[in-house]
């Protein structure tokens, strides 16, 4: 479903993403981890097309997605953090986001619009919202479309326990149906809970792309958690 | 060749949303009103660059800055025409102060305005739309608030006082430096990730055809007065937005007598239509190229 081939981006002098070979196939549900400053956000960005890769290409369902866009209506996308213009209301952004859209999906999926209550501030600015009432309204964009493929940028930051709860519903229910969903989280446990392989990435680099119980097997470790930190232990003692 | 393969596999994807589309209207039995809106919606595509326009221009009105600017042309216009008495010297002295304040404002609205909406674009880039209809969307959005405000500002008043050929010139080129100078306000707020130094550039660029061009020619012509000049001096004239506005109108008035040889000579070429033509020409220039180059870097822009 998604391909990426040799994909590099350099940002002036620090390379962010090196030579990066990847696949991904439909319904998998993968996390993409890997400490600070180590490309993932760059890469889901370079998926979207909001960052144009320095070489390689990546394709969407066989297509180059170099310089096309409809790609994009198959991609819903939580981005880490959602900046929307200041002046309009919650209502008007979802109206303009609709009328943009149209043409480009089927059926609408207003599930998280009404377990999230967006309603109850569907008239403030966009200005006056919250980080976390922010951060629903961007998984609202994400899911309402019907996409084949979720890319979630740390969907849960700055989410209310109960509000979290919901989105991690929504994102197994949107797996049961078979989508594509790739999340990137510092929170393992609820990465535990959503996916069942692990990409980890370092200084632009995959170092590993596993199953989660894989991972487990070969640390020798309970839970994610402790697998993930005994990795990044040797790693550290490798270097 | 690649090319070709790459149409195929659109046009096969496009089909296949289609057959998804179709699909699901009959999986869900949807009201035939429904099934109407899907299909009237794929010729709906066409009409997005217009449905983004209608959102740029909304929160183009928001802004204040729109009406200052219009204000400031019928408070000017009115004036001018109020003093003087003469129509054609009321046209003379507001087109120096229309030629010196609308590339100005277009410059620096224009450059203020994309840095402002820079949240805007990030979120419809991550939308199904090519780049380029942001930008046009962006483009066309100043642009026509732009010129609105300089019909109602500079175009009622000319029609009260002075309707006449020379008033019409004034009113067309000075839309004509307004288009060009927001397209030039893009290139600008493209080259530059920073807003101080994006508004910084525009202000140069308003420094440069403004005096420092002026300046130069006017050396050039000096230096080199033993000689003919004309042809230079229409080759000059045409690389400045702002000097070739200012010619058009002049030439309206019976003023190239004051203005020597290259005078008669501009005076003949442009009471021809081939001098219009030509000064069109150029004008389109100044608008086309600086946005295809604002767009060539706009889809280069990591956002």
């Amino acid at each position: 479903m998604i391909e990426l081939n040799n994909i590099s981006k350099s940002f002036g002098k620090t390379k962010v993403l090196d030579q990066l070979h990847l696949e991904l196939l439909k319904g998998q549900s993968i996390a993409l981890i890997g400490p600070n400053g180590s490309g993932k956000t760059t890469l889901i960005k370079s998926l979207l097309g909001l960052v144009v890769p320095s070489t390689g290409d990546i394709h969407i369902n066989g297509i180059n997605t170099k310089g096309t866009w409809l790609h994009r209506s198959n991609i819903g996308y939580m981005p880490q953090i959602g900046r929307y213009p200041d002046n309009i209301t919650v209502m008007q952004l979802f109206e303009m986001i609709k009328e943009i859209r149209i043409g480009t999906y089927s059926k609408l999926d207003e599930e998280l619009f009404h377990s999230f209550n967006i309603f109850k501030f569907e008239n403030k600015t966009m200005r006056s919202l919250s980080g976390g009432m922010r951060q629903k309204v961007s998984a609202c964009l994400a899911f309402m479309f019907n996409p084949e493929i979720l890319i979630l940028d740390e969907p849960t930051a700055g989410l209310d326990p109960i509000s979290s709860e919901i989105l991690k519903e929504k994102v197994k229910k949107e797996l049961n149906k078979g989508k594509l969903v790739l999340i990137t989280s510092h929170i393992l446990s609820d990465l535990e809970e959503l996916t069942d392989e692990i990409i980890y990435l370092n200084e632009g680099k995959i170092v590993f792309f596993k199953k989660v119980e894989e991972l487990k097997a070969e640390t020798e470790s309970g839970n994610l958690s402790k697998a993930i930190a005994r990795i990044m232990e040797m790693q550290n003692t490798a270097a | 060749m690649v090319n070709k393969q790459h149409e195929k596999n659109r046009r096969d994807y496009l089909a296949n949303k289609v057959d998804i589309q179709s699909g699901y209207a009959s999986a869900l039995s949807l009201s035939i009103e429904e099934t109407d809106t899907i299909t009237m919606t794929k010729s709906n595509r066409n009409n997005l660059l217009l449905r983004l326009l209608k959102y740029v221009l909304l929160d183009i009105l928001k802004n204040r800055m729109v009406l200052f600017y219009t204000l400031f042309l019928l408070a000017t216009s009115f004036g001018l025409f109020s003093m003087s008495g003469d129509a054609t010297k009321g046209i003379a002295s507001l087109l120096n102060i229309v030629l010196l304040v609308s590339p100005l404002l277009s410059l620096i609205f224009s450059t203020i305005y994309f840095y402002n909406s820079y949240e805007f674009i990030e979120l419809l880039s991550a939308q199904p739309i090519q780049r380029k209809t942001i930008l046009y969307s962006q483009y066309w959005g100043l642009c026509i608030s732009l010129i609105v405000a300089l019909v109602i500002g500079l175009g009622i008043p000319l029609l009260i006082f002075a309707p006449s050929k020379a008033a019409l010139s004034l009113l067309i080129v000075s839309c004509g430096l307004t288009m060009a100078f927001v397209s030039l306000a893009l290139l600008a707020a493209l080259l530059t990730r920073d807003k101080a130094r994006g508004i910084g550039l525009s202000l140069l660029m308003w420094f440069y055809f403004t005096f420092i061009y002026d300046a130069m020619m006017l050396m050039i012509m000096f230096a080199y007065i033993d000689y003919p000049m004309e042809t230079i001096t229409l080759t000059m004239i045409s690389l400045n937005p702002i000097d070739l506005a200012r010619v058009i109108v002049l030439l309206q008035h019976d003023v190239s007598a004051l203005m020597g040889y290259t005078g008669a000579l501009l005076q003949e070429l442009f009471s021809s239509g081939k001098g219009v033509l030509l000064a069109s020409g150029v004008m389109l220039i100044w608008i086309f190229v600086p946005l295809k180059l604002a767009i060539r870097l706009f889809n280069k822009r990591d956002l």
